[in-house]
């Protein structure tokens, strides 16, 4: 079957591939774009380890078509840094250690930063019931809950 | 130790892992490529139980893109009646278990492999392949595996004399149990059951390998050790050990459940057969049918106590579903559950039985938390019944140093007492309860924790930085501790250590990483390398100094002059005896490769408070503690990482983890939606208390921290529930229709 050609945006430069019809974007990332951060745990959605955002919204990459990316703007982990300085969050993961094997590591950090930018200022339920579609199966969530709240105290710190 | 001026040890430094993974850059096992890969997968077996008559695989082999097509032929054939031990597994069922030979005996049992230039020609050759079944009955569970007239999995195995799905027995002895149960004012026996229960990596396995037409093979894979693969790649093909090189990506997550190969080898076979580097990938679906899990189980187990609470006998029979072959963790139910505690007359027996689900692998404390929910569970009616408090029931009767444990070693350096102390005076064990069903559970947990081969590699930097080289597969943080260990002992910035994990040609062997063992020994070879390095910087110094070796003192990272050369030079720095290393006898490094010894057991204790929705019938996680016994903590966040998972484990094993399986033997529920693992809305905040009691037997005094905080868990959530209804649970999980048909079965008890 033919391929499809895709003309996109990914962490705000301008991008071109080609795709099967049925492939998900998650493939595509993965596959002919290189960005190899969105991770597959499981294909059906349940674990949010391929998260990215379609025009500012968190979605599965797993559970999108690669051809869908037509016209709009895609961010991946790989776009969350601005050169060598980390983004808020990143840096308090590591400060922090909300992490340990890692591989949920790039969608809950996506799936965080969604929401630092709709509720800067989210109680410890609303971060729990965001971050509920990131499996992560090494931390029971805690650091990462901690973080994500003590991220959002220092943005709006420093936003005033 | 000198515990009072550590600058490194203690401190709660980045990782040095930790920028390429909050980046997206981290390569984990499925994110390699390599130049001419191809695609395989597998054909799994729609029967849970069948002989294979015969595989055709023309058709697949003809179809445009195929490159190569494996089946058990293409492994190195291990005869069922002959032992091949290789670390925890057996050859035997190593190979049967990646492509079955005599017969399928689960479903979803890989029974041939396709290579081919694209996933969907190798999903589509997989279908062409015409394998011809003797369909048998079969069995899923225990007690249908035990039924007299069950299908029997293998023609060897025997129990009395007789064909039985037992495939092994172990049993611990000490005192005399009839005795022991005469002398009690008090006897509880229950008997319970657990589900089979997955680690739930959210990384399914992975591998890229090439095979050259010099039989030289290279391997990109994450596991729990790049050795075992490396070991059970060269079994099953036959290629040479020196030949292969196992590198290590990065691992997403194992919990033990890696610490087994699925797929290397058979794509090292494809490879060699098409002479292109060969991925494979496995879907969820795959990891959930045919990978881990661990053992569900069956056991009965009585306690007697005096009435001042003293324990006089325990006894334990367990059952262990072991899979497809056997190999169950009964060592660490029948091994565990009663070493907490000097009860003087102990019988446990534990039972491994084979039947048509996959292969279990180990799973955190393999077998451990199994054997505590019985035990831990019953203790609790124990405290009950002579109207004790629980923790007190426990300290009362806990092992000390010197108590000789059931399965045989005596305890030398323990913090279990200290550790339910700390309970006991916690915050949350003196809180009040205030809802209507809320209810609390304790719980302890003991796990053997495990020394073994370990090896590390130095070396210091032209530019005066370190590298080290450890071999060991980095899956919770062990890196930022070994760099906090190195940066201590040679008195440098932790920011000029570098910690790598080297691949199976370039650090010397290294065992798995399991048995919470990683850090224990990692240290110890780390520990040895860097004082053989400090001896040669002392070399050095002497040399550029002209003075002997002996009167030169390392000290916060510089050479100092001493005794009646004191202040005769000024000190040279790490970086200044680098810079200088060509002229004073070439490169500065040194490496270590030991069997560790002296890793002592851990331990932990549980405090869970939860609420029961008796309308709904769920279970909500109020509040949690876990307290352990850490020895010393080298970097205190990791260590409460791995107390913080393990809690979530217990949880989610206590509450909603379960194994479905469907009329036909199949799966029912095989995808992260339906294996209900436990996500951020479920839990509340995890505390943790360190209790730190120096293991003496290590250099930084390290006792292994991963696994015992899963082995409460499962008791310390059941008897909470118990607690909050009343009505005391026997059966994991405590589901919603589990609870509501015990409140039911309760309300209609109560109505007659």
């Amino acid at each position: 079957m033919a391929k499809i050609h895709v003309t996109t945006t990914i962490n705000g430069e301008p991008t071109e591939f080609l795709c099967d019809p049925a492939e998900s974007m998650l493939d595509a990332l993965r596959g002919p774009l290189a960005l190899t951060g969105a991770k597959e745990g499981c294909g059906t959605g349940d674990c949010g380890a391929c998260s990215i955002t379609l025009d500012g919204r968190l979605v599965c990459s797993c559970l999108m078509l690669a051809a869908e990316a037509e016209g709009h703007e895609i961010t991946t982990i790989e776009g969350m840094a601005e050169g060598d300085h980390l983004h808020p969050l990143q840096q308090k993961f590591l400060e922090m250690a909300a992490l340990q094997c890692g591989i949920c590591t790039p969608g809950v950090l996506v799936a965080a930063k969604s929401l630092l930018e709709r509720n800067p200022d989210p109680s410890e339920i609303e971060v729990r019931y965001w971050l509920a579609g990131n499996l992560c199966r090494c931390t029971g969530y805690d650091k990462i809950v901690r973080a994500v709240m003590e991220t959002a105290a220092d943005m709006r710190e420093a936003a005033r | 130790m000198n515990d009072q001026s550590n600058k490194w040890i203690g401190k709660r430094t980045i990782r040095p892992d930790g920028v390429d993974k909050v980046t997206g850059r981290a390569a984990y096992a499925a994110d390699n490529s390599m130049p001419g890969m191809i695609w395989a997968k597998v054909l799994r077996s729609p029967h849970p139980h069948a002989v294979i008559r015969g595989i055709d695989t023309s058709k697949a082999e003809a179809l445009p893109g195929v490159k190569a097509v494996a089946t058990a032929k293409d492994f190195v054939d291990f005869p069922l009646d002959k032992p091949v031990p290789i670390g925890i597994q057996d050859m035997r069922w190593m190979s049967r278990n990646m492509l079955a030979r005599e017969k399928a005996l689960f479903h979803g049992h890989p029974i041939a492999a396709v290579a081919a230039t694209s996933q969907d020609i190798a999903a589509e050759a997989c279908k062409l392949i015409e394998v011809d079944y003797e369909v048998l009955p079969w069995a899923v569970e225990i007690d249908d595996a035990l039924k007299p007239d069950a299908a029997k999995l293998f023609d060897f195995t025997e129990f009395d004399g007789k064909p039985s799905n037992i495939a092994g027995k172990l049993e611990h002895k000490k005192g005399d149990i009839d005795a022991g149960f005469a002398e009690a004012d008090v006897i509880i026996e229950r008997s319970f059951t657990t589900r089979p229960v997955h680690q739930g990596y959210i990384e399914p396995h992975a591998c890229t390998v090439s095979v050259g037409a010099d039989g030289s093979t290279t391997i990109w894979s994450s596991s729990q050790g790049q050795f075992m693969v490396r070991a059970m790649t060269s079994f099953l093909t036959g290629i040479p050990q020196s030949s292969i090189r196992a590198i290590p990506a990065e691992i997403g997550g194992g919990f033990g459940g890696k610490t087994i190969c699925y797929l290397e080898p058979v794509a090292a076979v494809l490879s060699r057969k098409s002479g292109r580097p060969v991925k494979m990938v496995m879907s969820r679906e795959e990891v959930m049918r045919a990978t881990g899990p661990t053992s569900g189980s069956k056991m009965t187990v009585k306690i007697g106590a005096k009435k001042d609470g003293t324990l006089v006998a325990g006894q334990g029979v367990f059952y262990l579903q072991a899979g497809a072959f056997p190999g169950s963790p009964i060592r660490g139910a029948a091994g565990c559950s009663f070493t907490p505690y000097t009860i003087p007359n102990v019988l446990s027996t534990g039972y491994d039985v084979v039947s048509n689900r996959s292969k279990v692998a180990a799973y955190r404390a393999p077998g451990a938390p199994i054997g505590a929910y019985g035990v831990e569970c019953v203790l609790d009616e124990v405290a009950q019944a002579i109207g004790m408090d629980p923790l007190e029931l426990r300290l009362k009767n806990i092992a000390r140093d010197g108590t000789k444990a059931v399965h045989g070693p005596v305890f030398q350096s323990i913090g279990f007492a200290q550790t339910i102390e700390a309970a006991i005076k916690s915050e949350h064990y003196k809180s009040k309860l205030t809802g209507k069903f809320q209810g609390r559970g304790v719980a302890n947990g003991w796990w053997f924790n495990a020394g073994g081969e370990s090896s590390a590699q130095v070396n210091i930097t032209e530019d005066g930085n370190v590298v080290v080289t450890t071999g060991h597969p980095d899956i919770g943080g062990s890196r930022a501790s070994i760099a906090n260990i190195t940066a201590e002992l040679l008195g440098v910035d932790y920011n000029r250590v570098s910690v790598l994990i080297g691949d199976t040609a370039t650090i010397g062997y290294s065992n798995l990483t399991g048995g919470s063992r990683v850090l224990f020994a990692s240290a110890m070879v780390v520990t040895e390398s860097a004082e053989k390095v400090i001896e040669q910087l002392k070399q050095r110094a002497a040399k550029l100094w002209g003075i002997d070796a002996s009167a030169v003192v390392w000290e916060n990272g510089e050479a100092r002059p001493s005794g009646q050369h004191t202040g005769n030079f000024p000190t040279l720095t790490l970086a200044e005896i680098a810079a200088k290393a060509t002229e004073t006898g070439g490169p500065i490094g040194a490496g270590s490769q030991q069997n560790t010894t002296g890793a002592e057991g851990g331990f932990a204790t549980h405090i869970c408070d939860v609420e029961v929705d008796v309308e709904l019938g769920t279970v909500t996680v109020l509040r949690y503690t876990c307290i352990e016994d850490v020895g010393k903590a080298i970097h205190p966040s990791y260590v409460e990482g791995q107390m913080q998972g393990g809690i979530a484990q217990g949880i989610g094993w206590a509450l909603n983890e379960e194994y479905v399986f469907d009329k036909q033997g199949r799966v029912d529920n095989p995808s992260f939606l339906d294996y209900r693992m436990p996500v951020c809305s479920d839990l509340p905040m995890l505390e943790t208390i360190m209790v730190e009691v120096p293991n003496p037997k290590h250099p930084q005094g390290v006792r292994g921290v991963g696994e015992a905080p899963l082995v409460p868990g499962p008791a310390a959530v059941c008897n909470a529930v118990s607690n909050a209804l009343g009505i005391r649970f026997h059966d994991l999980p405590l589901s919603p229709m589990r609870v509501l048909a015990a409140i039911d079965a309760n309300m209609k008890q109560a109505a007659e």
